[in-house]
């Protein structure tokens, strides 16, 4: 008996809730660590950028107004797929990273507590990064925080799941929504974490996943108007100081590459990144002499 | 007015809940008997009817039980913070998933209406766990120093109005800290605490962290009193919290009380009537005002008296008193014979110092235990009824003149739980609010409650805040 042959997935891109490919049409050769042919990946163009920026805006305003109980309930659901997915994930990682069956596997379990971590933090962030003000007068006066808008990352080029899902999961938990460019030469688990998206309760647009040249596709992003933030983590240093350079036309929020360990627990940085802060002022008025104070 | 509406009964179904015939203790991940082998039972408050037998635990099993949560609290607490988080969400979850069984057996159990357990209790337990499952690998972050330890074994005793929502208030944020619990859920309300034991062994949650002794007063004051306990925690009467404070004077162990209440409602004369309307039946209906926050003082500004009061007396002759399983119900059962006894004591005491008592045409249901949502005008701050805690479906009403008038009357207690305001002006009602010696003011809106707000009291409420960033100190070393 002859062995069976396998069906091969056409990996797409995940572009307002839907799969589409390139609108360019083009594709570009994904291979493993040994050079062997993995898939073709959608080789995204810069309209396919705008694209998924008009998706992000689109999904913007019921993202960041749905309650942070809501979006946390999301975000953890997003956990619960994947752990149901997490054999699959195992092996695309091991493919595209080079990594043992058992390290691939640390990266993939350290993805999926990620999720629940940012899961925990959506109705909490306003609790460290908000407050009540003292001012001296009578005045009430509280600051919260709200999420700046679309962010469009480049992502981790190494860490091809792991430091995706790091980047992705603080940007949406804020109540943003994003456009990612996934790691150029390991992109297949980003494009099939868009699948654990689709069927996670993430609503269409709030995460937006592209594959191809960060250089090709950046620019335009971070010169983007309708772009309000730009991640750098996966950006080299030339292509990092051009694309914030450009990001000030607007003067989008700005989060600079730095030396990160995925593995790690991460600390409250991006989810401050993105957060605008907003400060209301009420008189509290007077009643004059009176009231006890029992 | 109620003749208006004729509704069909819809009544929820039992069929979605099993109640075994007898529940032991749950004790170090078993359930097992009293050690004396002594039984009681629960009723279902609106029709008597015998639900099941629960176990009377006694002093040993009291040591039992704080001796599991002991040894269990080595592993748990040192657990990391991500993997008790997850436990947590697991509960969370299975709690969503189960949420219209528990709603249905905690109605069954506590006479409320199912449409209370369904969309207030249920939903809240649910979210608390899930808040608080959150905070599990965050606490260096809560504001309380680098390295926030837990305390140890607590102590809890939870009262029957609420008992699972109480539960989760307690449970989820000792567990979270990395503390394990023995809890004691109340006399007449024990069953929904025992279907939570079942939903710890189906999270798979590590034996001895979490114990349930069901028992009377008497189960309750050797578990606080127990010297394995490390952290106190009780939602009940001011008398008995006081009785607490005293029995863990001069001990280490930490206290945190959330006590009676008889909260002010006020009315201004620009408040929106018809909300205002709303507001004053949730505040003082909702539960059948078996709630320490009610908004039990109606202080209403004398310019709007008569408008508001017919207004009020319009919308008590809609609400719908009976089956708490039925869908439509708006009023429930009271909880058992004994406050049912409290609640009419207290009403005649009304009538008998000169205040003058109001209840719509309503028919009660012939067996099980009711009282009908009642009014009293021309109360003045001298009454027992302005004064003692009711825990029933009796608003008192108080009029006031001027805002500082309303203040000096709201705050007139020896309580400070709840308050409301009712008012279109902003800055009136953040000076109000700011006078008012009160844990809670609701303005525009009354009983609301989210798993990230804190919840307690001033003065004889109590002491500590439970819910928000708040709520995980009191099970912090801090």
């Amino acid at each position: 008996m002859s062995e069976r042959l396998s069906v091969f997935k056409t990996y797409k891109l995940f572009v307002g809730g839907k799969f589409p490919r390139s609108e360019s049409g083009r594709v570009y050769e994904v291979t493993d660590s040994k050079g062997n042919w993995l898939a073709n990946a959608p080789l995204s163009s810069r309209k396919d950028g705008r694209d998924a920026v008009v998706a992000a805006r689109k999904a913007f305003s019921a993202w960041s107004g749905a309650t942070a109980y809501n979006r946390g309930q999301i975000l953890y659901r997003v956990a619960e797929m994947l752990e149901g997915r997490r054999d699959q994930f195992v092996a695309e990682v091991a493919d595209a990273e080079g990594l043992s069956k058992a390290k691939a596997a640390a990266q993939v379990d350290a993805a999926i507590d990620r999720w629940v971590w940012y899961a925990g933090w959506t109705d909490k962030i306003a609790q460290i990064a908000g407050g009540t003000n003292p001012v001296a007068g009578p005045f009430f006066n509280v600051s919260s925080p709200e999420p700046t808008g679309v962010v469009a990352v480049v992502a981790p080029q190494a860490s091809s799941f792991l430091g995706l899902v790091s980047v992705i999961a603080p940007v949406i938990a804020a109540g943003n929504t994003v456009v990612v460019v996934a790691s150029e030469k390991a992109p297949l688990p980003a494009l099939s974490l868009g699948e654990v998206l689709a069927t996670s309760d993430v609503p269409g647009g709030v995460v937006n996943i592209l594959s191809g040249r960060a250089a090709e596709i950046m620019p335009s992003l971070a010169a983007h108007q309708d772009v309000n933030a730009i991640d750098l983590a996966g950006a080299g240093a030339e292509l990092a100081t051009e694309l914030e350079a450009a990001a000030a036309d607007n003067l989008k929020r700005v989060l600079r590459p730095q030396a990160v360990d995925w593995v790690a627990a991460p600390g409250t940085g991006r989810l401050m990144a993105f957060l605008e802060t907003k400060t209301v002022w009420h008189p509290t008025g007077s009643l004059g002499a009176g009231g006890s104070s029992y | 007015m109620a003749s208006l509406f004729e509704y069909a009964p819809a009544p929820e179904s039992r069929a979605v809940v099993d109640i075994a015939p007898s529940y032991g203790l749950f004790i170090d991940g078993e359930f097992r008997e009293a050690s004396d082998g002594r039984v009681f039972k629960t009723v279902s408050p609106s029709t008597e009817e015998v639900l099941s037998e629960v176990a009377q635990a006694t002093e040993a099993d009291v040591d039992a039980a704080v001796k599991a949560a002991r040894k269990a609290f080595e592993t748990w607490s040192a657990l990391p913070g991500s993997e008790r988080a997850k436990y947590l969400f697991r509960i969370a979850r299975i709690i969503q998933e189960r949420s219209r069984e528990l709603a249905v057996l905690e109605t069954l159990d506590n006479g409320k209406p199912i449409k209370e357990t369904r969309d207030a209790d249920l939903p809240l337990v649910a979210a608390h766990f899930f808040y608080y499952a959150g905070w599990a690998d965050k606490l260096e972050h809560a504001g309380f120093g680098p390295n926030p330890r837990p305390l140890g074994v607590a102590g809890q005793v939870i009262p029957w109005n609420f008992p699972l929502l109480m539960l989760a208030w307690k449970i989820a944020p000792a567990l979270a800290a990395g503390n394990t619990v023995v809890l004691k859920p109340a006399e007449t309300t024990p069953l929904s605490a025992l279907f939570f034991a079942d939903i710890c062994r189906q999270a798979g949650l590590p034996k001895g962290v979490v114990n349930i002794l069901t028992g009377d007063g008497s189960t309750g004051a050797a578990l606080v009193a127990h010297e394995g306990i490390a952290k106190v925690a009780f939602t009940g009467s001011t008398a008995v919290g006081k009785a607490i404070a005293r029995t863990v004077a001069g001990t280490d162990k930490k206290l945190t009380l959330e006590l009676g209440g008889k909260g002010a409602n006020i009315v201004f004369d620009d408040a929106p009537i018809d909300q205002a309307v709303e507001g004053i039946v949730h505040g003082i209906f909702f539960n059948q005002g078996q709630v320490c926050c009610a908004g039990s003082r109606l202080l209403v500004q004398e310019s709007i008296q008569d408008e508001l009061l017919d207004a009020l007396k319009r919308r008590m002759s809609t609400l719908r008193v009976g089956d708490p399983l039925d869908k439509n119900t708006d009023v429930g059962a009271i909880n058992s014979a004994e406050q049912l006894a409290r609640i009419t004591e207290l009403a005649d005491s009304g009538t008998a110092e000169g205040a003058e008592r109001w209840a719509p045409a309503c028919e009660l249901p012939s067996s099980g235990y009711w009282f009908a949502p009642t009014l009293f005008t021309n109360v003045t701050q001298a009454h027992r009824i302005a004064r003692e805690e009711i825990f029933g479906p009796v608003l008192s009403v108080l009029t006031f003149r001027t805002p500082a008038e309303a203040v000096a009357k709201a705050n007139n207690s020896q309580y400070g739980l709840s308050a409301g305001i009712w008012t279109e002006k902003g800055s009136r009602m953040l000076a109000v609010a700011s006078k008012l010696r009160a844990g809670v003011v609701w303005a525009n809106t009354f009983n609301k409650f989210d798993p990230t707000s804190p919840f307690g009291g001033y003065k004889e409420s109590g002491f500590g805040r439970e819910g928000g960033r708040h709520g995980l100190e009191a099970y912090l070393d801090v």
